[in-house]
């Protein structure tokens, strides 16, 4: 079992990352094209709306998703993505290379921040773990279970808990009208 | 006195707060001795529920002596008695109370109006468990008021410790109706989703009540082994498909009884429905997860029936409520009747069929629950059950 904490300081990290990715990729699906065009990538503003969808879904699922874990490795995954992207934009054809650069740097910024919150989140995992208790005594019963089961088949129940006899399974081939004592003609 | 104080999501605390007094001569007020953490005050701590205000004093499972009691509550009260209160106050004569409905009783709940607005007619106060349901002080407290104590108590006779009869008060008889509501035969398969304190105690029901075969779905391993010591077949849900297990320990026909032991904070499985949930409960385009009801829908055997104790808070998205009307599905569903079961389950602990402190795993000062309601939210150190000493 992924054991998690939805309260560790890992896990903040990881809250923070995702209040960060649904910035970054509402910024990037509404403004996409003002944002190729700053990066001299006119041509990819399809692609980095694209982007911002991936980056919406992985901050959602850091936020709401029980284990932070896999959604922290998306994003890194994602962030090579985005490295390969602007790594064809930094060479000296593109008269915006300064740009593609600056943006280049802040994704590899947000590369190390993720890969820091993943070996956090993988440590306290590591620091978590001690075998689970063994409760199998813990019966409850004075005897052993087949001996319990039916002792309180006659407890007090109401009709109203009960199920409509109309509605009750009845044993094979014993429909609720052919259990009627069948009428000689 | 000290009492554990509702401050916000994920922020109770042990605060000093002013001692309750009698406010109307039904009322009582209980010294406790032993009180405990329940699944449905997570809901709170996580703030799922609705209607929690800053300073309300939380816990509904809980127990003591009299220490005090109201002019009108003297004949069925005595100081110095021992008692186990239930977490659902209830006034014992009106309409919805003569018929043992006492989770509905329609004067209990001082917030009436609000709960009729909301809910469309009003159901019973509770202790320490929102302001739809009478804003009432709860009992993880050295004190508490009981409204309406004439009615909402049970005694307790000699011998017994607190914690054999703690429960009373609110999981023992909530896994019984659970049981109890499915009408239980010899051939039945009853499945059961959740082995918290809750789950465990529907699992030792549906025994008592003789379930041809209980099997318990979970993903702890700890709660999985405890659910076995049961009488429990196990099924961890993150390793194996509950549909096909439950399917083949039925001839592939589903079982007759399914039960949602785990209400409205359903984990996320591998499934797309529940992580939808979760990602729809974080943006708050809905209140609940109902990943549970859904799995049960699909899996139960036509006609057979749904018995819901887990708590759900407000709306849940996208259930198939075409295939239940198809399979032609029976739901029971609701707060416990606790004082409906209560006298005949005390017999069963005095005859000693049952003895429910099985649960118990952590017992600590009221000063450390804050930090309990965390270790049993993360099932951290094996817990499954908290109790709690002011
Ligand atoms: N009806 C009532 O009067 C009443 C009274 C008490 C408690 N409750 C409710 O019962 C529920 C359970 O209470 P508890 O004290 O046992 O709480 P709990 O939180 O300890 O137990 C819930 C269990 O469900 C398991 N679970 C989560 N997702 C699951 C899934 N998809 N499939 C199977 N198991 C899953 C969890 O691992 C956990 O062990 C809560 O919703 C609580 O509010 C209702
Ligand atoms: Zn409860
Ligand atoms: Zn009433």
């Amino acid at each position: 079992m992924a054991l998690y904490d939805r309260s560790s300081p890992a896990d903040s990290m990881a809250r923070g990352l995702g209040w960060f990715s649904i910035g970054l990729g509402a910024a990037e699906l509404v403004a996409g094209r003002s944002l190729a065009r700053w990066m001299g990538m006119e041509d990819k503003s399809a692609l980095i709306r694209a982007y911002g969808l991936r980056e919406i879904t992985a901050g959602v699922g850091l936020l709401a998703l029980g284990d932070p874990k896999p959604w922290i490795w998306g994003r890194v995954a994602g962030d090579a993505v985005d490295i390969a992207t602007l790594a064809s934009a930094v060479g000296d054809d593109n008269p915006r290379a300064g740009n593609a650069r600056i943006a280049l740097g802040a994704v590899m910024a947000a590369t190390a921040l993720d890969l820091v919150c993943a070996a956090k989140l993988h440590q306290e995992e590591t620091a978590a773990w001690s075998p689970p208790p063994d409760y199998g005594d813990r019966s409850g019963f004075a005897r052993p279970v087949d001996a319990m089961r039916g002792t309180a088949s006659d407890a007090p129940i109401g009709d109203d808990m009960r199920t409509p006899k109309i509605l009750q399974f009845q044993p094979a081939g014993q429909s609720q009208a052919s259990s009627q004592p069948s009428r000689a003609f | 006195m000290r009492a554990l104080v509702w401050h916000g999501a994920n922020d109770i605390r042990c605060d000093t707060v002013p001692d309750p007094q009698i406010e109307h001569p039904r009322d009582a007020i209980v010294k406790v001795t032993t009180c405990a953490i329940c699944g449905s005050d997570l809901h709170l701590h996580d703030h799922f529920m609705p209607g929690m205000e800053k300073g309300d004093i939380v816990g509904h499972e809980f127990m003591g002596e009299v220490m005090e009691v109201g002019a009108e509550a003297k004949g069925a009260l005595k100081v110095g008695e021992r008692v186990v209160v239930p977490f659902t106050i209830f006034c014992g004569e009106c309409d919805q109370c003569k018929r043992g409905n006492y989770s509905v009783c329609e004067r209990s709940n001082r917030n009436k109006a609000l709960a009729d607005k909301v809910f469309g007619h009003t159901t019973a106060g509770l202790f320490g468990y929102t302001h739809l349901t009478g804003g009432y002080a709860g009992g993880q407290a050295e004190y508490v008021r009981v409204p309406f104590a004439d009615h909402t108590h049970i005694k307790v006779p000699n011998g017994l410790t607190d914690e054999q009869v703690l429960f009373l008060g609110d999981i023992f008889p909530t896994g019984w109706q659970a049981a109890a509501q499915c009408d239980i035969q010899p051939t039945d398969t009853v499945a059961i989703w959740g082995c918290g304190p809750v789950g465990q105690m529907t699992i030792r029901s549906a025994v008592l009540l003789g379930a041809k075969q209980v099997v318990a779905i979970d993903r702890v391993a700890e709660r999985l082994s405890m659910a076995k010591a049961g009488g429990a077949i196990t099924i961890n849900f993150e390793e194996e498909s509950v549909v096909e297990r439950l399917n083949e320990l039925t001839g592939g026909k589903g079982p007759e009884k399914c039960i949602d032991a785990v209400g409205m904070e359903a984990h996320a499985t591998a499934t797309l429905d529940s992580m939808m949930d979760r990602a729809k409960q974080a943006l708050m385009l809905e209140s609940d997860r109902a990943h549970v009801l859904r799995e049960m829908m699909y899996v139960c055997r036509p006609a057979g029936t749904l018995s819901i104790p887990g708590v759900y808070g407000g709306l849940v998205d996208k259930i198939p409520f075409g295939m239940s009307m198809n399979k032609g599905l029976t739901w029971r569903m609701g707060q416990t009747h606790v004082n409906r079961w209560t006298d005949d389950l005390l017999h069963r602990i005095q005859d000693g069929q049952i003895d429910p402190s099985f649960v118990i795993t952590h017992t600590e000062p009221l000063e450390n629950g804050p930090e309990m309601y965390k270790t049993f939210r993360d099932k951290r150190d094996g817990c499954i059950k908290v109790v709690l000493k002011p």
